[in-house]
C-alpha cells in the first residue's frame, strides 16, 4: 500500500474541558492529492491536524497512516510518514541556528552526519533559504521562517506535507513564494487555512469541516464557488471571486 | 522609543556582531573557549594584593575586540552596566583591611584599596573576555563548544532553549509593554495590579508556547533526547591561536611584565 494515504475513519475527539472537537469525522486522503481543509474558527481543523500525526489521538474511530493504523505503538512511524508545519514558526523553529533546526527531524531519523548535511543543504535550497544556514531563527523575517519550517519538513522527506495556516502573517510577495513553492511538491499536500485564495491555487481537492465533521467533500473549483455551502459554514467567498 | 524595546535591540546587538567574518570569527569555537577559560583562570589565580603582573593581561581582550572588529564602546557600556554588583564587594576591602602597603608621593595606600583596585581589574579582564567570547563566537557556537568538550549535553540543550526562547520571551514582553503603553496615556506607573497581571499573562504565554514546541519536537522524531552536529574542525590557525595565546598567559602570569618595562624604561 502506498505510504501517502490518511483515512479517517468515523474519528471522535473530545478536550478535558468537554468541547467535542471531531464528531465522527471521516474522509480518504490518496497519493499526490493536494487537500484543503476549511471551516470557521473552532470547525476542528487544528484537531484534525494534531490526529495526523498522532500528536492526539481519537477516542473513538480509527486513522490509518499509509498501511499503519495509528496507535501509541505506530505513533514514532506515521511521524516518519506526516510532516508537519504549525502555524506559528516560533513554535516550530526552536533550535538555535537555520541549520541545526532543519537537521533536527534527519537527525532524529538515525541517519549519518555527512547524509544530515546533505540534506539539510539540499533542504534549504528547495526553499531558496540556503544563504541563512548559519543565522539565529529570530533574526529571519516572517516569511524567510516559514520557508525554514518547510525546509525543516522536507529534509525529512516525509511522504506527507501537513500545514496549518501556512500563509499567516505572510506578505503577498512571500505569500505568492509560498504558493509557488507548494505547487512545485509532489508530495500528498494537506493544508489548513482560512486563506481560500491559498487553497483555490494550490488544492485540487477541498473539505469543509463544520461542528468536527465533513461538511462537503469536492473540487476545490465547486466547492469555494458555492455561496449558499460557504454561508453556512461561515465562510465566503475567495477575494479573488469576489466583486465579480 | 520604548526603553523595553531598547534593551531588546541591545540584547540583538550582542547577537549581530557575533555573525560578522573576522579571523577570530571563523576561529573554532572550542579553542576560543578553552582559551578564555584559561584566560580567566590565570587571571583569578593572583594573589589578592597583585595590580602589575595583571597588566599585560589586557592585550588579550584588546586583542580579540581590534581582530574581531567588537566596538570596544559597546563592552565599556557593558561592563559598567555589570560593574555596581562588584564593586559593592570590592569597596569593604578598604574597610576591613586598613594596613597601609604603598606610599605614593606621600599619599598612602592601605592593602583594602590595593585588593579592591586588583578586584576591579580582574573584573574588566575576565567580563570583557567573556563577552568578547560570545560576541566573537556566538552563543549557539559557545553551547556547541560546551558539548563538544564533554559538558553534559542536558545542561546544553537548555542553553540553547534559553538563547532561543529569550527573543521570542521578550518580543511577546514588548508586545504586551506596547499594548499597556497604548492605553495609559504616558502615565509612568501602571500600579502593582497591571505589573502582576503583565507577569500571569506572561507565564500563560510561555505554558501555551511550551506545549507547541514539545507538540512540534515530537512530530520530528524527538524521543527525549537531543541529537547534535558536530561540525566544527580544528585547523592549523586554531592551533598557532591557541598556542600563541596559552604561552604569553602563562609567560603573564610568571613574570612581571609591567615591572621589568618600567624597570626598562627608567
Amino acid at each position: 500500500m502506498s505510504h501517502h494515504i490518511i483515512d479517517f475513519k468515523d474519528v471522535h475527539f473530545t478536550y478535558p474541558d468537554g468541547t467535542k472537537a471531531l464528531d465522527g469525522i471521516s474522509f480518504r486522503i490518496t497519493h499526490g492529492e493536494s487537500v484543503g481543509i476549511v471551516g470557521a474558527n473552532g470547525a476542528g481543523k487544528s484537531t484534525l491536524i494534531s490526529h495526523m500525526n498522532g500528536y492526539l489521538l481519537p477516542a473513538k474511530g480509527t486513522i490509518i497512516i499509509g498501511d499503519m493504523h495509528l496507535n501509541k505503538s505506530t505513533i514514532n512511524n506515521a511521524r516518519k510518514t506526516v510532516g508537519v508545519v504549525f502555524q506559528n514558526p516560533d513554535d516550530q523553529l526552536f533550535m538555535p541556528t537555520v541549520f541545526d533546526d532543519v537537521a533536527f527531524g534527519p537527525l532524529n531519523l538515525g541517519m549519518t552526519e555527512e547524509r544530515v548535511v546533505e540534506r539539510s543543504n539540499e533542504a534549504l535550497n528547495t526553499v531558496g533559504c540556503s544563504h541563512l544556514k548559519d543565522k539565529p531563527p529570530h533574526h529571519l523575517s516572517m516569511g524567510q521562517k516559514r520557508a525554514v519550517t518547510i525546509a525543516g519538513v522536507i529534509a525529512m522527506q516525509s511522504d506527507i506535507l501537513v500545514m496549518d495556516e501556512p500563509a499567516a502573517s505572510l506578505d503577498p510577495k512571500s505569500r505568492r513564494q509560498l504558493i509557488n513553492l507548494l505547487k512545485e511538491f509532489r508530495h500528498t499536500k494537506i493544508i489548513a487555512s482560512h486563506d481560500l485564495d491559498l487553497i483555490m491555487d494550490v488544492c485540487e481537492r477541498c473539505l469543509v469541516i463544520s461542528d468536527g465533521k465533513v461538511a462537503a467533500d469536492g473540487a476545490t473549483g465547486e466547492l469555494l464557488t458555492n455561496e449558499q455551502l460557504l454561508e453556512e459554514n461561515n465562510l465566503e467567498l475567495p477575494l479573488s471571486l469576489q466583486n465579480r | 522609543m520604548l526603553n523595553f524595546d531598547k534593551e531588546y535591540f541591545n540584547i540583538g546587538y550582542l547577537d549581530t556582531l557575533a555573525y560578522k567574518n573576522t579571523f577570530v570569527h571563523r576561529l573554532d569555537p572550542r579553542v576560543k573557549l578553552v582559551t578564555t577559560i584559561v584566560f580567566v583562570f590565570m587571571v583569578v589565580s593572583f594573589p589578592k594584593y597583585e595590580l602589575s603582573k595583571l597588566i599585560p593581561f589586557f592585550i588579550f581582550p584588546v586583542f580579540m575586540s581590534a581582530a574581531g572588529e567588537i566596538p570596544a564602546r559597546f563592552i565599556l557600556k557593558k561592563l559598567l552596566f555589570v560593574s555596581p554588583f562588584v564593586f559593592f564587594v570590592a569597596i569593604f576591602n578598604p574597610v576591613f583591611d586598613t594596613a597601609a602597603m604603598y606610599n605614593l608621593y606621600g599619599i598612602k595606600f592601605s592593602g583594602g584599596w590595593v585588593s579592591c583596585i586588583s578586584i576591579m581589574i580582574r573584573f574588566t579582564l575576565t567580563i570583557s573576555s567573556a563577552l568578547l567570547l560570545v560576541a566573537t563566537t556566538s552563543f549557539p557556537g559557545v553551547c556547541r563548544a560546551l558539548e563538544r568538550l564533554y559538558v553534559p549535553k542536558v545542561f546544553v540543550v537548555q542553553l540553547f532553549f534559553l538563547y532561543r526562547y529569550l527573543f521570542v520571551l521578550a518580543e511577546e514582553t514588548m508586545r504586551i509593554v506596547r499594548a499597556i503603553n497604548m492605553r495609559t496615556f504616558g502615565r509612568k506607573k501602571y500600579g502593582l495590579k497591571i505589573f502582576i497581571s503583565t507577569i500571569g499573562l506572561l507565564f500563560m504565554k510561555t505554558v501555551e508556547r511550551s506545549e507547541r514546541i514539545y507538540h512540534s519536537m515530537c512530530s520530528r522524531g524527538f524521543n527525549g533526547e537531543i541529537r547534535l552536529l558536530k561540525m566544527d574542525k580544528t585547523g592549523f590557525a586554531d592551533i598557532v591561536f591557541a598556542v600563541t595565546a596559552i604561552a604569553l598567559f602563562i609567560i603573564f602570569r610568571r613574570y612581571d611584565i609591567a615591572r621589568i618595562l618600567g624597570e626598562l624604561a627608567l
